[in-house]
């Protein structure tokens, strides 16, 4: 058994306090762990994604009791391809953070950030539904706190709405749980695989029940329509940077569809049949209508973004609800590439809050830097709204030729291709505004400076998603051959059943003395 | 007793829901915490409810009550604790702000400037 596993975990846990007591006042210093601690993070997920290449499955007894009595920490492909994506992301989101200046603009946003990368990667690696419940929950207090970092009466109030929608999802999931244990007495994502598929054909209310909870806890994260409300607001007034972070929490709720619903409730079951299919389709297909014309409505750059987070959650959302490989490859592609997207273009729309002093798209002078941050902005728009060349066009085209054989292909191809449209639409208007009209000349001239141009690092941070942008582009090929491998696993997960529940450890013996 | 507990549940979760959907912040943290009672019951009960049985391995019971939905409670309960005092602050933080206490989207928000 091999300790590697629990470490990205384990660092941002210890990390995070040592921040909090040892260099409460030095900013510098936090800095330096901090960017430390991921750095080690995008080092260790690298690692562990090349460890399960070969299809293998980590498994990581925590007090070395055997599951299904203790709890497990598995890496999978699936998994570590996730914490790779996280890590990576929370690398470059941090340079801008340290770079733009936000991590001083309050206390403590080093030690909440490495808390919430350590909820993001827990829920990730976790091999047990309540284990997953409370690493729900460190990502959610740690949300809550970076959230509200630099303070603001809007922020604030945006704040109070995320956390109250989300303490409604948490008690959901606890119902969800509470039926799941009722109905089967264990909570093992493994073993529940082994139990769920033994229900019979009769009796089957409760499980139903809440295998329909536990899609409606993971809609709400997915920020699937019409559960998707408190998303525009919350990332569009969180900071710049912890909006970018929280691309990657939306793909949380993802992942975890794909992980319940194709070990614990694949679709041939007997017990939970035609449920998740019947339904998942066309609220898919309502989301990314629903983001798209939120992009094209929206009259300030942040929910212009936050509604397309939306649309590209519904666009991986319509891939997963075919719950077949290719479908599963696509939406792995497609969620790589739009969690970078997104946190382009929030950094980016932070970048124009710094230099235009103001988000609405309306004509304002040019602003200090604004060059670059066209260049930058048009860069994200290509990628967001899916236009050749960048890996928005190709993801698109893998989750068309997916949904072919599926009975809502009409739907899928038309939704997808005409709010491709829109968004291009919405984001060329919005992209005008901010920096054509400017030179206008009818747009009055202020009479004081304008803001100063953001710090190099700042660019350097987006430049360097943007990198990563063309990385998953160049190399789709490779990239998409591994994930069609990763999703065949999936459906039945032999391999992570066997290595989960054939690990030995402690189990309970009767104590001689009584 | 399996009934005087469905009742329970039941009642402080319709509660918990009028509350919730009443979009002021102090009823709806009132609401969240009659929400966490009922969520905290029902997973006390997903283990059935028995009465009188030791939850732990002993040689002369035969008779137990399922000790993990107690573990799990206890887990949900510090938590949703924590969390209610999380709401408890945010909120409070808000009302002061901007001296309103309505959670829904006003028009204002939506074209605030920031």
């Amino acid at each position: 058994m091999s300790h590697w596993i629990i470490l990205p975990i384990v660092l941002p846990a210890f990390v995070a306090p040592f921040i909090v007591l040892a260099a409460r006042h030095h900013v510098p210093i936090q800095r330096v762990l901090s960017l430390a601690s991921v750095l080690t993070l995008v080092a260790l997920s690298a690692g562990l994604a090349w460890q399960v290449s070969d299809g293998s499955v980590l498994n990581y007894r925590l007090g070395d009791w055997a599951a299904p009595f203790g709890i497990v920490i598995v890496g999978d492909r699936l998994s570590t391809l996730m914490i790779l994506l996280t890590s990576t992301l929370a690398l470059f989101v941090l340079l801008y953070a340290v770079g733009s200046g936000w991590d001083a603009r309050g206390k403590h946003f080093h030690a909440l950030f490495q808390f919430q990368l350590m909820g993001i990667l827990g829920a990730f690696l976790t091999g047990d539904l309540f284990n997953l419940f409370v690493f729900f929950e460190i990502l959610l207090i740690a949300s809550y706190g970076l959230m509200i970092h630099g303070g603001g009466d809007a922020r604030l109030k945006a704040g109070t709405q995320y956390v109250l929608y989300n303490l409604i999802g948490s008690t959901l999931f606890l119902f969800a749980l509470g039926s799941i244990y009722a109905e089967t007495g264990t909570l093992n994502m493994a073993d529940l695989a082994d139990r769920v598929a033994l229900i019979g054909p009769e009796g089957t209310v409760g499980i139903r029940v809440a295998a329909v909870l536990l899609i409606l806890v993971f809609a709400i994260k997915a920020a699937l329509a019409p559960l998707h409300f408190w998303l525009p607001a919350s990332y569009a007034e969180a900071p710049g940077p912890v909006a970018a972070l929280f691309a990657v929490m939306t793909k949380v709720g993802a992942y975890a569809i794909i992980r319940v619903y194709t070990m614990i409730f694949p679709p041939g079951l007997e017990a939970t049949a035609g449920l998740h299919t019947l339904w998942l389709p066309p609220l898919a297909v309502i989301s990314l209508a629903v983001g798209m014309i939120g992009v094209l409505a929206a009259r300030r750059v942040d929910r212009l973004v936050a509604y397309s987070v939306v649309g590209s959650m519904g666009t991986v959302m319509i891939a997963i609800s075919l719950f077949s490989p290719e479908g599963i490859a696509a939406a792995l592609y497609y969620m790589v590439h739009s969690t970078f997207a997104a946190a382009i273009l929030f950094l980016i729309s932070d970048l124009v809050r710094t230099g235009r002093g103001g988000v609405r798209l309306d004509a304002a002078p040019p602003m200090a830097g604004g060059a670059l941050t066209a260049a930058l902005f048009f860069a994200g728009a290509v990628a967001m709204t899916g236009l050749p060349p960048l890996s928005g066009f190709l993801g698109k085209l893998l989750v068309l030729d997916a949904s072919r054989s599926s009975p809502w292909a009409v739907w899928i191809w038309a939704v997808i291709l005409s709010s491709s449209l829109v968004a291009v639409l919405g984001f060329a208007r919005a992209g005008s505004m901010l920096f054509w009209k400017a030179h206008d000349e009818t747009v009055p001239v202020p009479e004081e400076e304008n803001p100063v141009a953001p710090a190099p690092l700042a660019f350097v941070a987006v430049g360097g998603l943007i990198a990563a942008l063309v990385l998953h582009t160049a190399f789709a090929g490779p990239i998409h051959g591994y994930m069609t491998d990763l999703s065949a696993d999936l459906f039945g997960a032999e391999a992570y059943r066997e290595t989960v529940l054939d690990g030995i450890g402690k189990m309970i013996v009767p104590d001689e003395e009584g | 007793m399996e009934l005087l507990v469905a009742l329970i549940v039941g009642v402080l979760t319709a509660g918990g829901i009028y509350l919730v959907l009443r979009f002021r912040t102090f009823p709806v943290i009132l609401g969240m915490s009659l929400l966490t009672y009922a969520v905290n019951v029902f997973l006390f009960s997903s283990g059935r409810l028995t009465i009188g049985a030791p939850p732990i391995l002993s040689d002369d019971v035969t008779l137990y009550t399922d000790p993990l939905p107690q573990a799990l409670v206890l887990t949900a309960i510090v938590i949703s604790f924590g969390m209610t005092a999380v709401a408890v602050m945010i909120a409070l933080g808000a009302y002061l702000g901007s001296d309103d206490d309505r959670i829904d989207d006003t028009p204002q928000d939506r074209e605030g400037t920031s």
